[in-house]
């Protein structure tokens, strides 16, 4: 059983990954982006990583996968311009995927594990333990320090994209709180002494 | 065929991790699919953190794995902020076209 969900979803993540570079719209790929990210979380609950299957839905195609969304529908691009050459750099392209394939091949069938690997593992999977919380266990005590280190990463993340995507326009009405709050019943007011039946 | 190891998920990775680089390399000009090709890149080395974490029984795998993951979401929302800033500014997002560093 665990044998053809692994091969169900290796082969739809590879299939919808290279539908993911081959597709003419953007729109598809972002479609097949998520298609692959979905699959991938199967992959990833079958090798018993629970928590990170999870976060990869949650964070991928609820947030990254929407966002390249958000950008491809609002950028008002003509895509089909940008398609041009891509049977230019085919030889290439297929070229050094080949190269990349065989030498990644040849690492994945004929490597072969130190006699120390076994020693040196420092955080062993406890099977009674659910997957969240042996990671939980190990993430905020051994490793709290890189985990605040990432939440400064996303943190300037966070500040850089609306630092970068936040610009004012010019000649735009905004309330302006600091001319607002010093103004004062002196400088406003204007006090006229209108003479009887004459006017202004 | 039937048991699945740890070859099974390296070879999954490898073919992905491939397909990624060849899609830096044959969308040139659409910065937008080569981002996403970089977002399968990362998927490849994170499937292969997990398979060694499950293989080595090493819970390590799935921390580092938690990290890139954290960075790839940093990087695709400052790629993208920059995409969207750039073409605010130039009206192209054609990576021939940036070249203002001239580099």
């Amino acid at each position: 059983m665990a044998a053809v969900l692994f091969y169900l979803f290796a082969t739809i993540m590879i299939a919808s990954a290279g539908v993911v570079i081959f597709a003419r719209n953007p729109v598809h790929s972002v479609l097949f982006l998520i298609l692959a990210f979905c699959n991938g979380a199967g992959l990833f609950l079958l090798a018993g990583a629970e928590f990170l299957a999870m976060i990869l839905i949650v964070v991928y195609v609820g947030a990254v996968a929407v966002l390249f969304l958000f950008v491809v529908m609002m950028l008002d691009v003509d895509f089909a311009e940008l398609k041009q050459g891509f049977i230019k750099y085919l030889p290439v392209g297929a070229g050094v995927g080949i190269v990349v394939l065989a030498e990644l091949g040849l690492m994945a069938i004929g490597w072969r594990a130190a006699p120390s690997a076994a020693d040196a593992v420092s955080d062993p999977i406890i099977a009674q333990m659910s997957n969240t919380a042996a990671l939980g266990q190990v993430l905020y005590t051994k490793y709290v320090i890189f985990f605040q280190a990432s939440a400064l990463v996303l943190l300037t993340a966070m500040i850089g994209a609306i630092v970068l995507t936040l610009h004012h326009k010019p000649n735009v009405k905004r309330q302006k709180i600091e001319e607002q709050n010093a103004r004062t019943r002196d400088n406003v007011i204007e006090i006229k002494k209108v003479p009887f039946r004459t006017g202004v | 065929m039937l048991t699945i190891g740890l070859t099974h998920y390296l070879v999954v990775a490898a073919i992905l991790f491939t397909l990624g680089v060849a899609g830096i390399i044959l969308n040139r000009k659409n910065i937008i699919v080569i981002l996403m090709s970089v977002e399968l890149i990362l998927l490849a080395v994170n499937l292969n953190f997990v398979a060694f974490s499950q293989s080595l029984a090493d819970l390590t795998g799935q921390v580092f794995a938690l990290f890139v993951l954290t960075v790839a979401a940093a990087e695709a929302a400052i790629g993208l902020a920059i995409l969207v800033a750039f073409y605010r500014n130039r009206g192209t997002i054609a990576v021939e076209d940036i070249n203002s560093l001239k580099g």
